[in-house]
């Protein structure tokens, strides 16, 4: 209640439309992944600090959030209350399902969160550092074994541009698709296969107990506190982030559009949206406006050649 | 410390007056959520997140863990009186469940099912408190071949189970792992039977056929049975277990529990694997076979120990390794993530007083769980004393409104109505229904596994029997297939002539 009466009051003082406009987000996914746990989170901390007076999570899980998009461009044009939460595994299922309804169909927000990828060993593994992993993909790409996430997800694509940048057919890697990070975590600690790849938060705890070596990760820079050097600077020019963005309904006004970005900043610039993202293990990568539209545009055509090249596209 | 001393410090967190608050929430929600079909553990657990971030973590992580054991428990109710299995864990329960309320033994029914979901829950947690560490050492040595001989060996022993005759169990199961096939496939991504319609992209839901095929189906059988409309299920008996009941369960109870913990253990094992697993093992150990298919107790009470089992299998990863191998646990990680928790390898010695307070917060829910549902097994079993056609048409309100709560779709309510059809039909010429859904739940799991196993060893199929575990599964899964067809040849005219007269 105390929550309630300061947001109102908040909102009152910036003399944005005196009213906190009411959301419903969808998460085009099954609650637990990542896009369910982000609209939560936007939930909560959208209600917490008065951003918003209600807000709601609906879920419509399938394909790789392709059904939940064309349902909500279906129902939702013009509807300036309606919100869904995306990320480049999108971009890849809408490709790689031949998806009629595309990211062009809705009006991109911003890019809130960002997870870097890790590429990590067996602790008992012989590779020490990324060169001697590429070394063995390079003599025969089938013997070393990839496992991550599903199919033409992020880490598909990640082990796909890492072969493409060390000369390796793309078409030749031996990527083991896992569902869910947990089996692919399984399978790397039993030792079942050479190579994992996952988000960097997934394998922390691991690294840190001493289960499994970290070789490289994806971001353009090092990351803070994690002892490991970039896929980049180890001389293979590949940069990979798994972000989720917010977007909103096809069909609105710039005066509403302008609204629900005003609202979404105020979200990022909020201290409970800060410390959720220290609290989840995200990294903030929020760009929004023209930027954050010619950062899709880049990143949906870079996948569309790098799944043409791994074979999942034609 | 040792850990029975850490237990016993966990009780006495577990035993503050707030704590045992949240354990009641947890386990009263949870039996609701299990009992409506379509609103799982998982959902719950999601929708309450946000509501905890408030709570101290003790007391929010509590509740949710009532919440998954209340779901496991609620979840029988419907499958044995309604025959409306509300996830695929408790699908099994209503094979001989069912059939024991419709003699009029649902009291028995819902008995066995409690007792033997708390005495499970109770050996399970005491295994995760003691066994965690060295449980999911022994799980991450099986990889996708041992996985792989794990499914053949519950394909065998399922299908020669179900059923009267071998042919028809083996064409129902056949028809499952045909509807199994379509969807993404997992290891390319390629579209599979999906027609271009978006809804099939991730396959058949597993409760849309369950509910399909048993309530619908079995609402349009009674429907063209014309039997007189004032016709109801007859209570006969009392609604308590006797003493034969109690015979024949408590060993269904246990070894249901040692089928249920270790598979819920492995990180691609999970309960509807270890109720399916228990309910064959059931089915071949029993003193009275004729009974099977017709309401035997057994066939309920060791696939609701085991899949309860199973449920306090998966918090062994999840704490240990902080793998979740289920949407629950999933949604449960990021419960202790909120409160800046990471479950791994180090939460046992970071975090001992919370991992031991949560363990024995486990036992009470537990306890509580079983004094909330056996006086209500009273009033459940009303609910069939409704006249039939009342009944019935409940059943096809709760059935279609399950569905449609999981999946908000058109495409959805239709394949509900196709497969209740396809239900009727298979009831009206003698084929058993429950294959089918143990085919769509384990035909990909099997084909995956083997994929990724030849992946691994790049197309080398000697990889199946190259580890002692996976060649022993596939061994022990031989001799099943193998022996009864022996036995056939050697004579066994009366089988021989069932077969043939099943063919016509």
């Amino acid at each position: 209640m105390k929550h309630a009466i300061l947001g109102v009051a908040f909102a009152a003082a910036l003399a944005v439309p005196a009213f906190a406009q009411d959301y419903t987000i969808m998460a085009p996914a099954n609650p637990g992944g990542g896009w369910d746990g982000t609209a939560r989170a936007m939930q909560e901390v959208m209600q917490a600090e008065g951003i918003a007076k209600s807000v709601e999570v609906m879920n419509v899980p399938g394909a790789g959030g392709t059904v939940g998009l064309a349902q909500f461009v279906a129902s939702n044009a013009g509807d300036p209350t309606k919100l869904i939460v995306g990320g480049y595994v999108m971009v890849g299922a809408i490709l790689t399902n031949g998806s009629p309804v595309t990211l062009k169909d809705v009006t991109p927000i911003a890019r809130l969160t960002g997870d870097t990828e890790a590429i990590v060993v067996p602790a008992a593994s012989d590779i020490q550092t990324l060169e001697d992993l590429v070394e063995k993909l390079r003599a025969d790409p089938g013997s070393v074994s990839w496992a991550g996430g599903s199919a033409g997800g992020v880490d598909h694509i990640a082990v796909g541009l890492l072969a493409k940048a060390a000369g390796v057919d793309p078409t030749k890697i031996n990527y083991i698709a896992f569902s869910g990070g947990g089996e692919a975590m399984a399978a790397i600690l039993g030792n079942q296969v050479t190579a994992g790849i996952s988000s960097v938060g997934e394998f922390q705890e691991q690294v840190k107990a001493g289960t499994m070596r970290l070789l490289a990760v994806s971001s353009a820079e090092r990351l803070p506190g994690i002892d490991a050097p970039t896929i980049k600077e180890s001389g293979y020019d590949v940069v990979v982030e798994n972000w989720r963005m917010v977007a909103a309904a096809p069909g609105l006004s710039d005066e509403q559009v302008a609204k629900i970005s005003a609202d979404i900043e105020k979200l990022n610039a909020s201290e409970g949206w800060t410390k959720m993202l220290a609290d989840r293990g995200w990294t903030n990568t929020y760009l929004a406006g023209e930027a954050f539209a010619a950062q899709l545009d880049a990143d949906i055509a870079a996948t569309e050649t790098v799944l043409r090249d791994i074979g999942l596209v034609q | 410390m040792d850990s029975f001393s850490l237990l016993m410090q966990g009780l006495v967190t577990a035993m503050q007056p707030m704590i045992l608050l949240y354990a009641l929430i947890g386990v009263t929600l949870g039996t609701a959520v299990g009992v409506l079909p379509g609103i799982g553990p998982a959902l719950t657990v999601a929708l309450l997140l946000p509501v905890t971030y408030g709570l101290d973590p003790a007391g929010s992580l509590i509740m949710f863990a009532g919440i998954y054991y209340g779901g496991m428990y609620g979840g029988s109710t419907t499958s044995i009186l309604l025959n409306t299995p509300g996830e695929s864990a408790s699908i099994v329960t209503a094979i001989e469940g069912n059939r024991m309320a419709k003699a009029g033994r649902g009291g028995p029914a819902l008995a066995t099912a409690a007792i033997g979901s708390f005495v499970a829950g109770l050996i399970a947690t005491l295994l995760l408190a003691f066994l965690a560490p060295q449980v999911v050492k022994l799980a991450l040595t099986l990889g996708p071949r041992e996985y792989f001989a794990l499914m053949v060996l519950a394909f065998v022993t399922v299908s020669a189970t179900f059923g009267d005759s071998a042919l028809r169990g083996l064409t129902s199961l056949f028809i499952g792992l045909a509807l199994a096939c379509v969807g993404i496939d997992g290891l390319t991504g390629a579209a599979r039977l999906t027609y271009g319609v978006p809804q099939l992209m991730d396959g058949i839901e597993t409760t849309t056929l369950a509910v399909a095929l048993f309530a619908i189906g079995e609402a349009l059988a009674v429907a063209a049975m014309l039997q007189p409309p004032d016709g109801m299920h007859k209570i006969k008996g009392s609604v308590r277990m006797t003493a034969t009941d109690w015979a024949r369960s408590w060993k269904a109870w246990l070894r249901g529990t040692f089928i249920g913990f270790p598979i819920g253990s492995m990180p691609a094992g999970g309960a509807d694997v270890a109720s399916f697993l228990s309910y064959a093992a059931e089915r071949k150990l029993t003193k009275h076979p004729e009974e099977f298919g017709t309401g035997a107790i057994e066939g309920v009470a060791g696939p609701e120990a085991a899949n309860n089992a199973a449920a306090a299998g998966t918090l062994v990863p999840l704490l240990t390794l902080g793998l979740p191998t289920t949407a629950t646990a999933a949604i449960m990680l990021a419960g202790f993530q909120q409160f800046g928790l990471q479950p791994g390898p180090l939460l046992f010695v970071m975090n001992a007083e919370l991992v031991w307070g949560l363990i024995a917060a486990l036992l009470i829910a537990n306890v509580m769980l079983v004094i909330l549902n056996l006086p209500l097994i009273g009033l459940w079993i009303k609910l069939l004393s409704i006249p039939r056609p009342w009944l019935y048409g409940g059943i096809l309100l709760f059935a279609t409104l399950g569905t449609i709560g999981v999946n908000p779709s058109p495409v959805e309510l239709g394949m509900l109505i196709l497969f209740g059809v396809m239900g009727y039909g298979m009831r009206l010429y003698g084929y058993p229904v429950a294959p089918v859904v143990v085919g769509l739940i384990l035909g990909p799991m099997a084909e995956q596994q083997l994929r990724r196993a030849l992946a691994i060893a790049q197309g080398d199929w000697t990889t199946l029997v190259a580890t002692p575990v996976s060649a022993t599964l596939l061994g022990i899964s031989a001799v099943f297939l193998v022996v009864p067809m022996l036995m056939r040849l050697r004579g066994r005219g009366q089988v021989l002539s069932q077969v043939a007269g099943d063919a016509d």
